[in-house]
C-alpha cells in the first residue's frame, strides 16, 4: 500500500480508563478502584493513564444512576446547560467529566477513553465503536482482536442517527466501550473481571506501540452495525406480556432468520421474527434496558477497511 | 402436640389446606415471580374457580419495590416477619416494608393464630447457580416435605433447611401455617429467563396439584428425602478501613452450588490472583454462591450439612377428626 494512504494521528499521551458509569456494573468499578489504589498495571511508557470512577454516588448506592442514565447525559444540550446544583446530579457529572477530559470536541479532548461496562446479555468480550471512520480504534480493535484469537471479540458499531448515544466516553477524541457480559447487575464474577482486565492490557500495549511510532498497515474489520431496537411486546398499559424466547435467550451474536422463535408470552404461546432479512441480535434481555422499551437490538454484519495508521 | 414417630408406618392426619397464598415481588427485582403473580391474577379463574377443594390468595407482596424495580425501598421485607418486628410499635418513621410486613400479617396471618392461611408459598429468585430449591423453617413439616418429594417426581428440585425457632423466622412463608419459598436460579434481578420462569410456573402448578391432591383425601407414602440443613455463611475477605471487598469468588466455586467443598478447596481469588482457601474442618454444601442481594448482607456463600429425613405417610384429616381436633387445646401444628 502506497503510503499516501496513512493516515496519521498524534501520540495518544493521554488516556483514561472510566468505571462506574453504571454504578452496579461491578468489573468496571473494581478494577478502576484498584487502579486508583495502584496504577502499575495500566501505566505504559509515555502515557498518563488515569483511571476514574465517573458516577461514585451511583457507585456507592449500587444502582445504575442516581437520576438519570449518566451514558446518555453527554449531549451538548447538557453540557452546556445552566443551573449548577439544580441539575440532575449526573448532569452536573456530565459537565464536570467534560471539563475534566474535553472539552468534548475540542483539540484539548482526551485522546483515548475506555469506557468499563457489564451487561446481563450474552455478550462475550464486546468493543464497542462510534464511528466507522475511526481508523484508530479500527486499527486497536483489530489489534485486540487478534491478540486474544481463538477467543473471540465482536466489534458493535453503533453509529446509527436514531439509536446512538451520547455515552460518557464521547467527550474523548476516541472513545472505546468495552461491554463484558454475562454478569448480573451488582454481582462481581472472577471470569468477566479478569476478561476485561486482559481485553483492557492489549488495548494499552496498542497504545504504547502506537506511541513508539509502530506503523500498523491497511487491515479489514469485522463489526456489527446497529440496525434496529426491538422493544417486548407490551399491552394497552404498557406491561410487558412476553419474555425473550428460550431459543432466543443467550444467543447473542448468532443469525435470527424471519420466522425464527423470539419472544413466548406468559402463557407460553410464541412470537416469531418478522423481519426481512436475517440479523444479528445482541444485547438480549439486557436487565436495564427494560425501562428503555428494549429487548434486543439487531444488527448487520459489514467489513469495515482501516487505513495504514502511523504516529505523526 | 401429638405423637408424629417419623419410624412407624401409621398414617400421620393432617388438617385440609383450605387456604393457600402464592407470593411474588417480595424482592421487587427477582421478576419471575413478579411476572407469575401478575400471570395467576389475570388468569385467577383456573385457580380459584369452583375450587371447593382450595382457596388460593394470589399477593404481590411489595408493590412499590415492584414499581421501582428493586429489592427493597427501605428495608428488606423478607427480614420482617419475626414477632418482634411484627408486633412492634407504630409510629410515622416505621419504614414503608415493616408497615407492609404487618398488613401482610393481617392479610395472611397472623402468625402463630389459627387465622393464619394453611400454606405460603413464597416466590423468588437468585443469580446464584442453584436450580430449583424450596426454602423452608423445618425439616419435621411434613405437608412441605411432602410437598418436596411430589415435586422432586417432576422436577429437579433441593429442599434448603434453615434451623430457626418460629419466633425469630424472619421471612414472609412462617406467617402460613405450613410454608416454603420457591427459589430459582440463576437469573439476574431485573432481568426474566423464560426457562426460569417456566420452571417456576410448573413448580407452583405442582404445588396446587399435590394440594388438591392431600384435600382430596389421597394418601401420601412414607418414605425418605435428602435435605440440606444450613450451617453457617462465610462473608468476602475486606478491607479493614473501606469495607469493600478485596477478592471475588474463585472460578472454581463460582456456579458450583452444591457440589461439596472440601477443607482447602478453592473460595476465593484475590484482586492480585491470589487464591484463598476454605479452612474449615468439615466438608460442606455451598449454596448461595455469589447472590447479588447478599453483598451488603456480608454473605459471600453459605453451607450445609445434607441428611436423610424419614417422613410418615399422610393423609387429611377427615370431618369427624377435625372436629374432635377443634375441642383440644393445643392444634397438633403447634412448633
Amino acid at each position: 500500500m502506497s503510503s499516501h494512504n496513512t493516515v496519521s494521528f498524534s501520540e495518544a499521551r493521554r488516556v483514561a480508563v472510566f468505571g462506574g458509569t453504571h454504578g452496579n456494573e461491578m468489573s468496571g468499578v473494581t478494577l478502576v478502584n484498584l487502579w486508583v489504589k495502584n496504577g502499575a498495571e495500566i501505566q505504559r511508557k509515555g502515557v498518563e493513564t488515569k483511571p476514574f470512577i465517573t458516577n461514585p454516588k451511583a457507585v456507592e448506592k449500587c444502582s445504575r444512576y442516581v437520576d438519570t442514565d449518566l451514558n446518555r447525559a453527554f449531549t451538548p444540550e447538557n453540557l452546556s446547560a445552566p443551573g449548577g446544583d439544580d441539575l440532575p446530579y449526573e448532569v452536573q457529572r456530565a459537565q464536570e467529566i467534560n471539563r475534566l477530559f474535553g472539552p468534548k470536541g475540542s483539540p484539548e479532548a482526551y485522546d483515548v477513553i475506555f469506557d468499563l461496562h457489564n451487561t446481563t446479555s450474552n455478550m462475550g468480550c464486546t468493543l464497542i465503536l462510534e464511528s466507522s471512520k475511526d481508523h484508530f480504534n479500527l486499527q486497536m480493535m483489530n489489534y485486540i482482536k487478534k491478540a486474544i484469537a481463538p477467543a473471540s471479540c465482536p466489534v458493535l458499531l453503533n453509529e446509527h442517527p436514531l439509536l446512538k448515544y451520547s455515552t460518557s466516553r464521547s467527550v474523548a477524541k476516541h472513545p472505546v466501550g468495552l461491554e463484558v457480559g454475562p454478569q448480573p447487575q451488582g454481582v462481581l464474577r472472577s471470569n468477566i473481571f479478569e476478561a476485561m482486565r486482559v481485553i483492557l492490557k492489549h488495548a494499552l500495549d496498542f497504545i504504547e506501540l502506537f506511541n513508539e511510532g509502530m506503523e500498523f498497515p491497511p487491515c479489514t474489520v469485522d463489526v456489527f452495525r446497529v440496525s434496529e431496537r426491538v422493544d417486548y411486546p407490551r399491552d394497552a398499559n404498557g406491561n410487558i406480556i412476553a419474555m425473550v424466547h428460550p431459543n432466543l435467550q443467550d444467543c447473542d451474536w448468532e443469525p435470527l432468520n424471519p420466522g425464527d422463535p423470539m419472544f413466548q408470552t406468559f402463557d407460553g404461546k410464541t412470537i416469531h421474527y418478522e423481519g426481512a432479512g436475517t440479523v444479528y441480535p445482541t444485547f438480549i434481555n439486557e436487565a436495564a434496558y427494560y425501562e428503555k422499551q428494549q429487548a434486543f437490538v439487531t444488527t448487520r454484519r459489514e467489513t469495515l477497511v482501516a487505513s495504514a495508521i502511523r504516529k505523526a | 402436640g401429638r405423637d408424629e414417630n417419623a419410624e412407624s408406618e401409621e398414617v400421620v392426619h393432617l388438617s385440609r389446606l383450605s387456604r393457600v397464598a402464592v407470593c411474588g415481588g417480595t424482592h421487587g427485582n427477582e421478576l419471575s415471580g413478579v411476572y407469575l403473580v401478575r400471570e395467576l391474577q389475570k388468569t385467577e379463574k383456573p385457580l380459584e374457580e369452583e375450587d371447593e377443594l382450595v382457596s388460593v390468595l394470589v399477593v404481590l407482596s411489595n408493590p412499590r419495590a415492584v414499581q421501582q424495580c428493586r429489592r427493597y425501598t427501605e428495608t428488606d421485607l423478607n427480614r420482617c416477619f419475626t414477632h418482634a418486628t411484627l408486633n412492634g410499635p407504630e409510629s410515622d418513621k416505621t419504614p414503608y416494608e415493616i408497615t407492609r410486613s404487618r398488613e401482610l400479617n393481617s392479610l395472611l396471618g397472623p402468625k402463630g393464630s389459627p387465622e393464619a392461611v394453611d400454606l405460603i408459598c413464597d416466590l423468588h429468585n437468585t443469580t446464584a447457580n442453584m436450580g430449583l430449591c424450596l426454602i423452608a423453617y423445618s425439616d419435621h413439616d411434613w405437608i412441605c416435605l411432602h410437598i418436596f418429594r411430589y415435586l422432586q417426581a417432576n422436577i429437579p428440585v433441593r429442599y434448603i433447611h434453615f434451623d430457626f425457632p418460629p419466633k425469630e423466622a424472619y421471612s414472609l412463608e412462617s406467617v402460613g401455617k405450613h410454608g416454603f419459598a420457591i427459589e430459582i436460579g440463576p437469573q439476574p434481578h431485573g432481568v426474566v429467563r423464560s426457562n426460569i420462569y417456566t420452571t417456576m410456573k410448573a413448580g407452583v402448578q405442582h404445588v396446587m396439584d399435590w394440594v388438591r391432591f392431600f384435600n382430596s383425601g389421597t394418601i401420601f407414602e412414607g418414605g425418605s428425602v435428602e435435605v440440606y440443613t444450613m450451617v453457617k455463611n462465610i462473608d468476602y475477605p475486606r478491607d479493614s478501613e473501606t469495607h469493600s471487598i478485596t477478592a471475588a469468588i474463585h472460578p472454581q466455586l463460582q456456579d458450583q452450588d452444591f457440589c461439596l467443598l472440601h477443607p482447602n478447596d478453592p473460595l476465593f481469588q484475590t484482586f492480585s490472583g491470589e487464591t484463598l482457601r476454605y479452612k474449615g474442618k468439615e466438608p460442606l454444601y455451598p449454596f448461595f454462591i455469589n447472590e447479588c442481594a447478599y453483598y451488603e448482607k456480608g454473605i459471600a456463600l453459605s453451607l450445609a450439612r445434607r441428611k436423610c429425613v424419614k417422613m410418615p405417610p399422610i393423609q387429611v384429616k377427615t370431618e369427624l377428626e377435625h372436629q374432635e381436633n377443634e375441642w383440644e387445646f393445643a392444634s397438633e401444628e403447634d412448633e
